[in-house]
């Protein structure tokens, strides 16, 4: 797709992340002429950041040559500022720290020297890009630790040639290359010579233990700029001339544009056009994250924000059924025509509905030995069934993009965590080839997976190319939560067999959704249980849903470990104890093959957790505690929850989290997101819920969608991770499913009685009244 | 259209918009201070607080007409170097995820702290329950607004 820059003798990044070609057109050129014809930067936008070299921001806006580039990642100046770009876009998961963290350490800098750049959409240079899926340490790992040792060991080289002395007599601290000698010299003195030195293709990387910048906590290298209002997201993305736009949806799910008449809203101050228009041409083959439910809408365009509002205000559109509709898409089960429901959905209906497919055969998804036999002669079955609502990602800065379509090139920018699969879209959409498409990622308030899905960039781009001018579009709150890509309706139900002696002989799970099933079948118990059988269901919806932090697990975990709390509790033993077994079971003589998880970590983190905790102590025989722990992505967490009651209320008061996510890069930092996932587990399972009436969502802004608030969050978060030299897996997600589990565990605790339906505030006050 | 003289961090500002235009828009739209967020527009969130007359507002619902002769204070307005002693405690704190709320965030704990500069935790509580943090750093908020509360720790901040 990409092709590869020769023209500035940039080398490709060692790791092979991306997949040369031999194409001719210099992408930097493309980028440089294209930031002219893009017109001046009105704010002073600026890609550059740092925790410690604030006053080394001036000397940034060097000409491109004074940098000399040492591979992908890495640039020098003579005066030994060093800067590290980072390819994963920033959403609150600290990688404009963390990823540069791992560069850092290889090219063996101080850290004092660095600067970060956000850098551009170049699968080719730098990888896929992606930021979701507890990915982006996990992925660049080794890539960036060999880009960062790659650019020492040139360094080393080009001293070497310069002092006329072997290179292995060469040593690194802290930038400063010494030789036995005495001679030495800062990098930025040895790098313009170094860049034009072959990348090796092999390099030693450091053990953990000799780790000085990983694993030592680093602030946040954007945190001056967050901290004093300076332009960093999407939102405060701005070029001269650009004009502000916003989109009119229909207001229902299964409901399409009928007609409209615009002619007083045209009239408003500051308006400059609106005008309806189709995200995607007919035959147009959706991607996976193409997910839109609404193809035709209504843009309205002016010169300030607060003037489009207002017009908005005046538009007379009129919608109506949209009925069935095929669509062709191309996404996790290969290419399919799918036909998308016409029916306005209403809560209470698509519980029926999900409450009837469950009483019908299912898929079967693994079976381990004879369930049915199992469950035919059990002593004891228990069988519950949880379920969850919709949720709505809400992320503090509402979707916006910026884009400017011009001819024969296209400039899109803004919060987007998967450029490079908006990029073939684009392509499409505005008929240009990949390599005229440039697309920029700013910091992005907010994402836990709502920024995966790109409709709001095409959006974007198709309301540019009509205006022929840079707009920059904008959702209201109440068009981000009700033009939303949504955390699935889900219900499941667990059934547990016990025999006369109360061991658990066959366990069953039988899970659907709206639209889609979250049974993760290869999962714990699976592996631990002699019987076993998952089964699941879908129910095909107009509902756009997509991922959502932690997808299928932040269900699964309150199903699964609020299911196996209560056959701990049937079968007489404590909950912590009982995984313990059935872990131990799946370590030493697992059932079946493919089970996703490591047994023996999951046991650690379990094992660290009760330590921890104090899981069983005496000191804490008086608490009311829950506790749960699950393994997802590749990373495996557990929390012990204390609850209380507070003004009548449960109020969770105190948390105590372990997590095994293999080397921890940025210590303060993760312990940061552990904290924030089970304030926001906390949150969504007491009050997250999106609901329908006709087609229409209930809540719109946050008035009606009840957020956690500071009140409301614990007192104390202690987090505790098992120290491993395991390469990272993944942090972002794996801390957040279990909450919801612990908390189910902790109400029971708290208040003697079961929640199987999140959210549970509601269900609280249900069972009172 | 009509014409205001804002004050604004100190600075008299003039802006010809709408009377019914949000201090939020015309910071951000009109004046290019773009630290001030747009969150929710309906004082729910909490993104768009300023300081007006030192008192914390919801910028999203402030109509420029009501300002009048009021001092703004916005997030620009605190230090642009990051000197001002909560500015100082955020990041010695390491608060920020996505970073996104947090000048509102700010702009509520200095208002907060000016008038009770020794606030308990229900006082803090009870200040900061306005502003909504989705990466839930709400721990760290308000360790940090302690930190610049306690005589204890001069410096902003513990570790």
């Amino acid at each position: 797709m990409k092709n590869q820059d020769k023209k500035n003798g940039i080398k490709a990044p060692i790791g092979g992340l991306g997949a040369g070609g031999n194409g001719a057109v210099s992408r930097r050129s493309f980028l440089q002429s294209s930031a002219l014809a893009g017109g001046g930067m009105l704010l002073s936008f600026g890609w550059f950041t740092s925790a410690n070299a604030a006053e080394k921001m001036g000397v940034l806006n060097l000409p491109e040559q004074q940098w000399s580039e040492l591979a992908a990642y890495i640039k020098i100046t003579p005066d030994n500022v060093v800067k590290i770009l980072c390819p994963n876009p920033e959403f609150g998961q600290n990688v404009m720290t963390s990823l540069p963290m791992m560069v850092a350490e290889e090219l063996d800098c101080d850290w004092k020297d660095v600067v970060v750049e956000m850098s551009t959409h170049d699968n080719v240079k730098y990888g896929s890009q992606f930021t979701g899926g507890s990915n982006s340490v996990r992925m660049y790992w080794k890539p960036l630790r060999n880009a960062g040792a790659a650019a020492r060991q040139m360094l080393i080289e080009a001293a070497a040639q310069t002092w006329g002395v072997s290179a292995s007599e060469i040593t690194t601290k802290a930038g400063i290359l010494s030789h036995s000698s005495g001679k030495s010299a800062k990098y930025g003195e040895m790098a313009s010579k170094a860049a034009t030195l072959a990348v090796p293709k092999e390099v030693k990387l450091k053990a953990p233990k000799d780790f000085s910048i990983v694993s030592h906590s680093k602030k946040n290298t954007e945190g001056v700029k967050v901290v004093t209002g300076k332009p960093l997201f999407g939102m405060d993305y701005k070029v001269d001339g650009m004009l502000i736009a916003m989109i009119q949806h229909p207001p229902a799910f299964g409901m399409k544009l009928k007609s409209f008449d615009a002619t007083a809203a045209k009239k408003m101050p500051g308006i400059k056009d609106i005008f309806s228009f189709k995200l995607y041409d007919d035959g147009f083959v959706q991607g996976g994250f193409d997910t839109s439910t609404f193809n035709e809408m209504i843009a309205i365009v002016g010169k300030t924000t607060w003037e489009v509002m207002n017009a908005r205000k005046k538009l007379n559109a009129q919608w109506e059924a949209a009925g069935d509709v095929k669509v062709t898409m191309n996404g996790r089960g290969g290419k399919q025509e799918v036909t998308v429901p016409g029916r306005l959905e209403t809560t209470a209906n698509q519980m029926e509905m999900m409450a009837e497919y469950a009483q019908k055969p299912a898929q079967q998804l693994r079976k381990d030995g004879d369930p049915e036999t199992a469950f035919k002669n059990a002593a004891q079955i228990i069988e519950r069934t949880y379920n969850a609502p919709f949720l709505a990602h809400n992320t503090m800065e509402p979707m916006n993009f910026f884009a400017h379509v011009q001819e024969d090139k296209a400039l899109v920018a803004g919060p987007l965590q998967a450029p490079g699969w908006m990029e073939p879209t684009l392509v499409k959409i505005l008929n240009l080839p990949a390599d005229k498409i440039e697309i920029q990622m700013t910091r992005m308030g907010g994402g836990f997976g709502r920024r995966a899905y790109g409709s709001y960039v095409y959006e974007a781009a198709r309301i540019s190319q009509k205006m022929k001018a840079p707009i920059k579009l904008i959702y209201t709150r109440e068009d981000d939560m009700t033009y939303g890509i949504y955390r699935p309706m889900y219900t499941a139900t667990y059934r547990a067999a016990l025999d006369a002696n109360k061991n658990l002989i066959g366990f069953h799970v039988k899970g659907g959704g709206i639209p889609e099933n979250p049974v993760h079948a290869n999962r714990f118990p699976a592996g631990a249980v002699d019987n076993y059988l998952a089964e699941g269901w879908e129910i095909p919806s107009n509902v756009t849903i997509g991922a959502f932090r932690a997808p299928r697990s932040n269900f699964n975990a309150a199903a699964e470990q609020s299911f196996l709390d209560e056959v701990a509790e049937a079968m007489g033993k404590d909950p912590i104890a009982f995984r313990l077994d059935l872990l131990k079971r799946a370590k030493e003589n697992p059932v079946g093959k493919n089970n996703d998880y490591d047994a023996s970590r999951y046991i650690g983190v379990l094992e660290l957790l009760k330590e921890k905790s104090g899981w069983g102590k005496p000191e804490n025989a008086g608490k009311k505690r829950g506790v749960a722990a699950y393994f997802c992505h590749a990373s495996y967490a557990g929390h012990v929850v204390d609850m209380v009651m507070r003004d009548g209320q449960p109020y969770v008061e105190q948390v105590t989290s372990a997590v095994d996510c293999g080397v921890v890069v940025n210590p303060d930092a993760a312990r940061n997101m552990v904290q924030g996932a089970v304030v926001d587990g906390i949150g969504q399972s007491f009050y997250g819920a999106l609901t329908h009436k006709e087609g229409v969502p209930e809540q719109s802004n946050f008035h009606n969608y009840r957020m956690i608030r500071m009140n409301e969050a614990p007192k104390k978060i202690d987090v505790h991770f098992v120290q491993n030299e395991i390469d990272p897996t993944g942090l972002g997600e794996p801390p957040f499913p279990p909450v919801f589990g612990a908390v189910a565990n902790a109400l029971f605790q708290t208040t003697g009685k079961r929640y199987y339906n999140q959210p549970f505030k509601v269900e609280i006050e249900k069972i009172k009244s | 259209m009509a014409k205001y003289n804002l004050k604004i961090n100190g600075k008299t500002q003039q802006v010809d918009v709408d009377p019914s235009t949000p201090m939020l828009w015309v910071l951000r739209d009109h004046l290019n201070m773009v630290g001030t967020k747009f969150g929710c527009g309906m004082a729910q969130c909490g993104a768009c607080t300023v300081h007006l007359d030192g008192n914390a507002v919801r910028s999203c619902s402030l109509p420029v007409s009501v300002v009048g002769k009021g001092a703004i204070t916005t997030i620009e307005g605190l230090s642009a170097d990051a000197t001002h002693p909560i500015q100082k405690a955020w990041l010695e704190h390491d608060v920020a995820q996505c970073g996104y709320c947090q000048s509102g965030q700010i702009m509520s704990a200095t208002a907060l702290l000016k008038n009770n500069p020794k606030p308990t935790d229900a006082d803090i509580d009870a200040a900061m329950s306005g502003n909504i943090c989705r990466c839930g750093t709400y721990l760290r908020i308000k360790e940090a607004i302690k930190s610049v509360a306690s005589p204890l720790t001069p410096n902003g901040g513990k570790k």
